[in-house]
């Protein structure tokens, strides 16, 4: 590397750095200042007593687990057969899973209204469980450009169509190379969509207010207008499980001892 | 009616005609090679065998019944492919058992059957070793065990030994012969290598064009090809057109080209020899036991082999010499 490219190269990493590092370096900082006078996790503590914290992050985490779940029955089989049968389809399909990046939440959480409403021909949002469900549904939605993306670019590393093929030799039907052929060999790029997951769902605020679901977005925003520290250290634990998740994606990529033969 | 009996297949994709009335008998415990050119529609036949693909026409039977709409998974059939496709995610011993399994075979049924297939291959001690941590011929015969494991009724192998380097892939094919004959399961092996197919084969089917040219014996394909495509797609060939053959010859032998196996021609005056050639030797390669010679004959390039004497050194290039052969020797290819 030239003399020039690596002090561009820090330039830009220090760039970077200010831009990043600084505002989340004064959060952290604010964060610690609830008690006058010295640095204290008074904020933290306030929150992660508030029932109504537990209460939120739980139900946001059951719905990441139930969204992950949608999206890998919903994804792995699509990927796998776009790509096994269809592979004039893949443009298609992946502009499809792209709409969710340019159609606004809002929207979608109006149609659900408006198509699921009590008074429809499928009145989901009368029930708890049917609301919940739909919320799962806008979910898995909005995961799916990062799920697809993570599943497809997993399936390019294993030769789908001979696997297929082998494991029908062999007497398989679908469902088994699915299960036991397909998914397996693509669990680091299925975890990596699940983590991302994990992370829209956490965070999301739209879907969860309209449909007026107690998930952990809504309260973010209820506390972020009516409390001076708290909001900032909810930031900071927010902060926290996204970069915890992206540990977790470069740890699953590393995790599968048998994907290197791929390399 | 024999047990493996393709009759009358026809495959077309699209407006492309890959197969074309393609007919074939195949004995219980048989070895067949198809032998072709590249795009000669062998693949195709074996996946149509497979399930894998549906003819447009025609029928194929396994012990009398047809097979022809079952999906591959009904089928019963072994496959290895020239891309090993083992599983990644599973060990060898689970990769051999993956079949057993399939069809619900008890645990210690498993067991038992991955051992013996592994000793089988000669691999016993790399149950628990996961794909890549195997060379490709390891890798390979592993894909064998898996195919075998589940006794199929028919094995069908693509090129399998294509990714291979030379010298594995001499020793694998006489492997995979040695434990076809031990098991005595029906086998299809598809290559494009003509020395693979003459030096395994019961009986080898020459493909070209999606048609079946000749079924034979390797002995009859090599010595009695019925077509000039046969003739010189096996083995190396020395084609003399009928009026060179008068010409430099002197001999008339009818209509059509005559061709000469590099064996069946002499360097000198061999007894029972009646066609003797004049020529000047171009070309000699020293292989061993086995000496290549080419010599130009008016014009005509000529390729002859003499086994090594240590008594009688070869001929140097530009030396004028006289060839023999006997006009039985010679293999009239169709006009
Ligand atoms: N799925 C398919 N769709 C369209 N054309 C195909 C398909 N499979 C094979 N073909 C065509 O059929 C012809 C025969 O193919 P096939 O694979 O059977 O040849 P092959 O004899 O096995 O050749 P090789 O030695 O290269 O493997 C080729 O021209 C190929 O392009
Ligand atoms: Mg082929």
């Amino acid at each position: 590397m030239s003399l020039w490219a690596r002090i561009t190269g820090w330039i830009v990493l220090i760039f970077g750095l200010t831009y990043f590092a600084l505002p989340l370096l004064g959060l952290t900082e604010f964060s610690l200042k609830a008690r006058r006078g010295v640095y204290s996790l008074d904020a933290y503590t306030k929150i992660i007593g508030d029932p109504e914290f537990q209460a939120t992050f739980t139900y946001s985490i059951m719905m990441a687990l139930v969204t992950i779940l949608f999206g890998v029955l919903l994804v792995v089989p699509t990927a796998y057969w776009v790509r096994l049968k269809m592979p004039w389809a893949r443009p298609y399909v992946e502009f499809i899973t792209l709409l969710p990046l340019v159609i606004p939440a809002i929207v979608i959480v109006f149609g659900y209204i408006r198509l699921y409403n009590t008074s429809s021909w499928l009145p989901m949002t009368g029930t708890i469980m049917g609301t919940n469900l739909l919320l799962a549904f806008g979910y898995t939605v909005l995961a799916l450009p990062y799920m697809y993306r993570a599943v497809d670019t997993g399936m390019r590393t294993i030769d789908v169509a001979t696997l297929t093929e082998a494991a029908q030799s062999l007497g398989a039907g679908w469902a088994t190379i699915l299960a036991r052929v397909i998914l397996p060999n693509v669990i680091p790029a299925v975890l990596s969509g699940a983590f991302l997951t994990f992370a829209i769902v956490i965070g999301e605020f739209t879907l969860a207010a309209l449909l007026n679901r107690p998930a952990f977005g809504p309260y973010l925003a209820r506390i972020g207008a009516n409390k001076p520290y708290e909001p900032f250290a909810l930031s900071v634990i927010a902060f926290g499980i996204t970069w915890g998740c992206m540990g977790l994606i470069q740890f699953a990529n590393r995790l599968s001892k048998h994907t290197k033969a791929a390399q | 009616m024999s047990f493996l009996d393709i009759s009358h297949l026809e495959k077309a994709f699209g407006t492309n005609r890959v197969v074309k009335d393609f007919s074939l008998s195949v004995e219980k415990g048989e070895f067949i090679s198809l032998l072709g050119p590249s795009g000669c529609g062998k693949t195709t036949v074996l996946r149509m065998v497979a399930g894998f693909e549906q003819p447009n026409s025609g029928a194929i039977t396994i012990g009398g019944s047809n097979v022809v709409g079952k999906r591959p998974n009904q089928r019963n059939i072994g496959m290895v492919f020239q891309a090993y496709a083992l599983f990644p995610n599973l060990t060898v011993a689970e990769n051999v058992g993956f079949g057993l399994k399939i069809k619900g075979a008890s645990k210690a049924e498993i067991t038992a059957r991955v051992q013996e297939m592994l000793a089988l291959i000669g691999l016993p001690d790399k149950g628990a070793s996961y794909p890549f941590q195997l060379s490709g011929g390891q890798q390979q015969r592993v894909a064998l065990a898996r195919a075998l494991a589940p006794k199929p009724q028919v094995l069908l192998l693509d090129e399998p030994l294509s990714a291979l380097d030379a010298k594995v892939r001499v020793s694998l094919r006489n492997e995979i012969r040695a434990i076809q004959r031990e098991l005595g399961i029906t086998t299809i092996f598809v290559t494009h290598d003509q020395e693979e197919a003459l030096s395994i084969s019961d009986r080898i089917v020459v493909m070209n064009g999606g048609i079946a040219d000749q079924v034979g014996t390797p002995f009859e394909i090599y010595n009695r090809p019925s077509t000039r495509f046969v003739a010189n797609f096996v083995g190396q060939l020395n084609v003399f057109r009928a009026d060179e053959a008068g010409r430099i010859g002197g001999v008339s032998m009818g209509q059509g080209d005559f061709a000469a196996r590099p064996e069946a021609v002499h360097l000198g005056r061999a007894s029972g020899a009646d066609i003797v050639l004049p020529a000047t030797v171009t070309e000699v390669h020293f292989l061993g036991s086995v000496i290549r010679l080419t010599a130009d004959v008016a014009g005509t390039r000529v390729s002859l082999d003499t086994f090594n004497r240590a008594d009688a050194p070869p001929p140097e290039v530009g030396a004028v010499v006289e060839l023999s052969l006997a006009a039985r020797d010679l293999i009239q290819l169709g006009a």
